[in-house]
């Protein structure tokens, strides 16, 4: 199954993956209309210090610990992919406090988002990818 | 063909047959159901009172899940008794199923505390399950008084399930503090004011010494006027089907890394069950959802004949309330001479982090949710503190606090 991945070596920490992120799964079609001026909720987040920098987001887990801890159901795969059911999350946050990666955050309506690849949104293919400037963050089967 | 038998149809239940049908398209499973309903998410009952989920939303599983499955789901039904020699479980209604393998997933039932004139309390629930929160939904209107007994998970998140649909809310523990099970002397008072702020009285190590006429006498000879009695005093897990078949128990039915009970071809899974923790490695109940489901997947892979093992089990807790977050894991180890606490306090936050021999046992963080999944994981996987940068940890929850080693297979491979 094709993932994202993060080259460490080449992330320049520029944060442009996180407007990318938040702008693709806005439904907004303008990017100006959709991140001007407003806090934004990415799906992904770069981490790091002054010596090293590098983008995470959901690692889409082959036994994810968020999926089976969910206590309202929402959290579930799709052909490999993890998803949340926004109707059903409550907020309880259960899959923050369990994943290991950090990869789960909170969005503006008080449920959780994450990483899903840019598959339901209008993108075509994750947008972090596409819009990297250094093509550190791939989308690829390892 | 394997005959499956799972007796419970509760989170614990849903994850055995998840976890059978991983290893096993054809053999067939039968659940009994003590409750009328497919499997829902039971913490969502004081969501549900709130109005953030409903009966279409509950249900843990999609509407076809025991269908897709192909499961019997034996409803409004309890077993009785278990016969391992003739490898039968008897129902209340008399009918016998026969297992090849069987899983004990009863889950627990709330302790209820003999004040004395309760049983002419006209409206007394206790909040466990779906009926009840539908059952108390009945008899709540907005000027409603509820009294609530037991300042722990359940009943807290019991009063902000309410706390908009009625006129006051009371809530009384024996302790004298809050969420006793999860928090400790330094972070409760950060919860026990803002319940108050938020309009909640608190009676703290106090207790019920009797009901009169509509009004409760408290042991401190405080008068508490109330209509609606809720006691959540906490729970015991159902274990007689396995003592009584001389299986071993403790306050829990005991299991091993295999959710396996001490009688053959029989497992258990969830809250009836007593598993080892990995934070402070010993066996106690740990009586979660995320533990429930993880032992009966394991149970199911096993009943299966696959090989499935849980053995990193620690107790951990997501809670919000009224609009502050609460996550806890672990144990709270302190006062040996290897460990060591470390503890940073706001006016509306803390983090506390519990270390002992070099590894990190559990945390207390209140509004302080970011990538809380990053500790959990230090403590379940009993993580040496000297091989991360903890101290930068501590303060910001970063990946730089790892190695680049670490950090690549994290992040550079299919995990």
């Amino acid at each position: 199954m094709k993932r994202v991945y993060v080259n460490e070596e080449w992330c320049l920490g520029c944060h442009l993956c996180e407007y990318n992120c938040a702008f693709a799964n806005s439904g907004i079609s303008d990017m100006v209309k959709a991140l001007k001026g407003k806090q934004i909720f990415p799906r992904i987040t770069v981490d790091g210090d002054d010596k090293i920098n590098f983008a995470v987001s959901c690692r889409h887990c082959q036994d994810p610990i968020c999926v089976k801890s969910c206590i309202s159901g929402a959290l579930h795969k799709v052909d490999g992919r993890i998803c949340v059911d926004t109707d059903k999350c409550v907020g309880c946050l259960t899959c923050i406090l369990v994943c290991p990666y950090g990869a789960l955050s909170v969005s503006e309506h008080g449920t959780v988002q994450k990483c899903e690849l840019c598959i339901e949104n209008s993108v075509s293919g994750p947008a972090c990818v596409a819009g990297c400037p250094n093509k550190a963050i791939v989308y690829e089967e390892r | 063909m394997k005959q499956y038998v799972i007796i419970g149809n509760g989170i614990a239940a849903a994850g055995c047959i998840e976890g059978i049908r991983s290893k096993d398209k054809n053999g067939s499973i039968t659940v009994v159901s003590k409750e009328n309903h497919p499997v829902y998410c039971r913490p969502l009952i004081s969501y549900y009172l709130e109005g953030k989920t409903s009966l279409d939303h509950i249900n843990y599983r999609p509407d076809d899940f025991y269908k897709v499955n192909n499961c019997d789901v034996i409803y409004n039904k309890t077993a009785d008794k278990i016969d391992t020699v003739n490898k039968t479980v008897k129902l209340s209604d008399g009918t016998e199923l026969h297992y090849t393998t069987l899983c004990i997933a009863t889950g627990s039932s709330p302790f209820t505390p003999q004040f004395k004139g309760i049983e002419n309390v006209k409206h007394r629930f206790s909040f466990i399950s779906l009926d009840d929160a539908l059952e108390i939904e009945k008899v709540i209107t907005k000027e409603s008084k509820v009294l609530i007994v037991g300042a722990g998970l359940i009943g807290l998140k019991c009063a902000e399930g309410l706390h908009n649909r009625v006129a006051k809310i009371t809530v009384c523990d024996l302790s004298d503090m809050i969420l006793s099970s999860i928090l400790d002397k330094d972070t409760s008072p950060i919860i026990e004011k803002h319940l108050k702020d938020i309009g909640i009285e608190l009676l703290l190590s106090d207790s019920v010494d009797y009901f009169e006429d509509g009004k409760a006498v408290m042991k401190s000879k405080k008068v508490v006027d109330f209509d609606i009695l809720i006691t959540a005093v906490g729970v015991r897990p159902n274990i007689s089907l396995v003592s009584d078949a001389n299986g071993k128990v403790n306050r829990g039915i005991l299991i091993d890394e295999h959710m396996k009970t001490s009688l053959d071809d029989i497992y258990a899974a969830g809250d009836c069950t007593e598993g080892y923790d990995a934070s402070l490695k010993s066996d106690r109940v740990l009586a979660l959802l995320p533990n429930a489901y993880m032992q009966g997947f394991t149970a199911g892979v096993n009943m299966a004949s696959g090989s499935a093992v849980f053995d990193n089990a620690i107790p951990m807790n997501s809670i919000g309330l009224f609009g502050y977050h609460v996550m806890t894991a672990g144990s709270y180890i302190s006062g040996n001479d290897s460990s060591l606490t470390d503890t940073q306090m706001e006016d509306t936050s803390a983090k506390k982090f519990f270390v002992d021999d070099g590894v990190l046992k559990g945390y207390i963080f209140i509004n302080e949710t970011e990538k809380a999944g990053i500790f959990t994981s230090l403590i379940r996987n009993q993580v040496p503190l000297d091989t991360i940068n903890f101290e930068l940890l501590k303060n910001i929850p970063t990946f730089t606090a790892f190695s680049e080693k670490k950090r690549r297979k994290q992040f550079g491979g299919v995990v």
